[in-house]
């Protein structure tokens, strides 16, 4: 099998400051490699030794972080910027949809547009005439047409540029995240227009950070990180080593905001007018007495280990850490889920589960333990809060914590209920992949 | 360089429509649309003649009755030259877009400017025709021969120096301001609102030095003077110095060409 496209090693460094390129202008003149007098801490380096091959007719998936080198990477294949290191080869005509309608002049209407683009996406007049109502017709522009392009809808504007680009009809098809363009039906005709390009055997490279589109489409992925290639091969295995690596990062971030809104909180001790506070004001805070006080809070996953990040469906449980100043017998555990809304998913204290209190003293540990966290995936905050029987607050937190809860399924709502479907003989459905 | 070079001539297809672009869209929702193509020239030509027909008129020498006429041989191939290098100048930086998102020649985008302004400097011709008819003042046939040679040496010595400008423009912002007032200088350092022939012995040499001076005399003697063109042997060397520097100013924009994407 022939690659179509072949990086070996390569490595591209940017400057890090805009403004003048060059110290003299003979420098300028002289110097092939512009780069040669830069400190290393002028300059940074998009992509580190990267090296992938993409067979002829396959269609490859390039994902990553925002900033990780996915775009740097397809302009280098698309040979609008250089390596600085290292060799790429492209092998047949490459049409490159990185930014649609990249030289759209708005005065002009679209049906000049249209040849001037096509032009210059490396079509001839002729060419263009011939595709120009497959072109139209796939815009969904026909009423349009020969308006002027500074009229249009940016919608219309994309299609209109992803239109001509598709058509170009190029051997290797350079795509950046532009599927984003239209409303559903235009993605899907995107997608079926993608899918005759497979069949066709024509080669994609396609960057997106539409992890179903990779696992839907691409034969192979490659993962980014700052540059590197941290995985490549088949799209699953990637795409799970990639959301291993997110949920990390996650849960990172996570734990410092979650750190500094306790922090934040501190200082406020002093009592709110109405120590009864509305359990449904949505404000941040910590108050009470702190006679009992909390003193960490913990989210743990199914393996005992402490996250941010949880499955949905998985079990997780809310560990509270406490000392009591003096020992007591009046006191109430409660908590409190909220969505990223400010609505109440779930809140529940063990006065109203009946539970009567003893005896607390000394330090001492509450769990609350969710068998089954039946969440839609999202961002969630948490109130914990021990106080008396008759609302006294001891040491209240208002929504200081948060955790983010992931899912499979991109269903809707506060809650999934615990479900399935089930068919008489006469519905089916396909077997997933 | 030279495969880049040959690469321009297959480029021909998109810059004849860039061209049409930016002819069309550049009177696009203007109410005269195309004629401001004649009415710019003729009202720069209003402005002189004011000057140095009423207000100065003593300023310019018997020979160079009817003195209108006399300026706008000048003064039609100058605008073609100032617009098309204040326009390259910029050319790369305001296609940008192109350059950074698509494989694109970034030569075309100076020789676009420099020929735009040619179509321009081409619709002025006929007004040129009309002064000539009025004034009773054709030209003779020999002469006319000069003319598209004269426009061939100009062409290519306002391309040279486009590509020259646009490239260093993209690293040096600075050459945008500096060329404005530059080309004041270039203008009143080149005999088109004056004859040549009243240039003193040091004016003369210095006007020697500047090429637009003989492609404006050449310009003169095929249109206004009458007799024969004696400025072809200057002519010819404007033309072959143009040639080298067209190579040259290609060869810098071959050199700088892998920084636009980043630079602009």
């Amino acid at each position: 099998m022939t690659a179509a496209i072949e990086l070996e090693n390569v490595s591209k460094i940017y400057r890090r400051y805009g403004g003048r390129q060059f110290a003299t202008l003979k420098s300028a003149l002289l110097q092939r490699s512009i780069l040669h007098d830069l400190r290393p801490s002028e300059t940074f380096p998009a992509l580190k030794d990267v090296s992938f091959k993409v067979a002829k007719g396959s269609t490859f998936g390039v994902m990553g972080r925002n900033g990780s080198g996915k775009s740097t990477a397809l302009k280098l294949v698309a040979g609008i910027t250089k390596p600085s290191g290292g060799s790429v080869r492209v092998n047949g005509r490459i049409s490159a949809l990185i930014e649609l309608g990249a030289g759209f002049h708005p005065e002009i209407s679209g049906r000049e547009n249209v040849f001037i683009n096509g032009i210059m996406l490396g079509l001839t007049k002729r060419e263009i005439q011939a595709r120009f109502d497959e072109i139209v017709e796939f815009a969904e522009l026909r009423d349009f047409i020969d308006a002027p392009v500074k009229t249009y809808s940016s919608g219309m504007y994309m299609r209109l540029g992803f239109a001509v680009a598709i058509n170009v009809d190029p051997d290797v098809l350079l795509v950046d995240e532009v599927l984003a363009v239209g409303d559903e039906g235009f993605t899907h005709k995107c997608l079926d227009k993608f899918a005759e390009f497979r069949r066709r055997n024509k080669t994609i490279l396609l960057v997106t950070h539409s992890l179903g589109l990779v696992e839907r489409f691409c034969d192979e992925a490659l993962w980014l990180d700052q540059g590197r290639a941290m995985a490549s091969g088949d799209p699953v295995r990637v795409i799970d080593a990639y959301l291993t690596k997110v949920e990390e990062g996650e849960g990172q971030l996570l734990a410092t905001t979650s750190a500094k809104a306790l922090e934040d909180a501190l200082p406020a001790s002093e009592q709110p007018a109405d120590p009864t506070a509305d359990m449904f004001q949505a404000t941040e805070g910590r108050w009470g007495s702190r006679e009992i006080e909390i003193t960490e809070v913990s989210f743990v996953d199914h393996t005992g280990q402490a996250s941010f990040v949880f499955h949905s469906g998985l079990p997780m449980a809310i560990r509270v850490k406490i000392r009591a100043a003096q020992p007591s017998d009046d006191f109430v555990f409660g908590v409190g889920l909220f969505n990223a809304d400010g609505v109440c998913c779930y809140g529940t204290n063990t006065y109203l589960e009946e539970m009567t209190p003893e005896r607390i003293a000394g330090d001492a540990e509450a769990t609350f333990a969710i068998d089954s966290l039946d969440l839609v995936e999202g961002t969630y905050k948490v109130d914990v809060a021990v106080h008396k029987r008759d609302g006294y607050p001891y040491d209240y937190h208002r929504l200081l914590y948060t955790f983010r809860v992931k899912s499979r399924v991109h269903d809707v709502g506060i809650y999934r209920p615990r479900h399935h479907w089930s068919f008489s003989p006469g519905v089916t459905f396909k077997s997933q992949r | 360089m030279f495969a880049n070079l040959a690469n321009l001539v297959r480029y021909r297809g998109l810059i004849q429509s860039l061209v049409a672009r930016d002819l069309k869209a550049r009177y696009r929702g203007s109410v005269l649309g195309f004629v401001w193509s004649f009415i710019n020239p003729l009202l720069l030509l209003t402005i002189y003649s004011f000057v140095f027909s009423v207000v100065l008129p003593d300023l310019h020498s018997k020979e160079t009755e009817p003195y209108a006429l006399f300026m706008f041989c000048g003064i039609l191939p100058w605008t073609w030259f100032s617009s098309s290098l204040t326009e390259a100048a910029g050319s790369l930086i305001s296609g940008g877009n192109l350059i950074k998102k698509v494989l694109f020649p970034a030569e075309v985008l100076p020789i676009v400017s420099v020929l735009a302004n040619m179509v321009h400097f081409i619709l002025g011709l006929p007004i040129l025709a009309v002064f000539l008819i009025y004034y009773r003042r054709p030209p003779d046939l020999d002469g006319l021969f000069w003319f598209p040679v004269t426009m061939l040496v100009q062409l290519t010595f306002t391309s040279a120096l486009a590509l020259i400008v646009s490239a260093l423009a993209v690293h040096f912002r600075d050459i945008r301001d500096i060329l404005s007032n530059l080309l004041t200088l270039w203008f009143f350092s080149t005999p088109i609102i004056y004859w040549i022939k009243q240039a003193p012995g040091l004016g003369k040499q210095v006007l020697d030095f500047n090429p637009m001076t003989h492609v404006v005399v050449s310009y003169q003697e095929i249109l206004f003077f009458d007799g024969p063109v004696g400025h072809w042997k200057w002519l010819l060397s404007v033309g072959a110095l143009s040639v080298l520097l067209f190579l040259a100013g290609y060869w810098l924009f071959d050199r700088l060409r892998d920084s636009f994407a980043e630079a602009v």
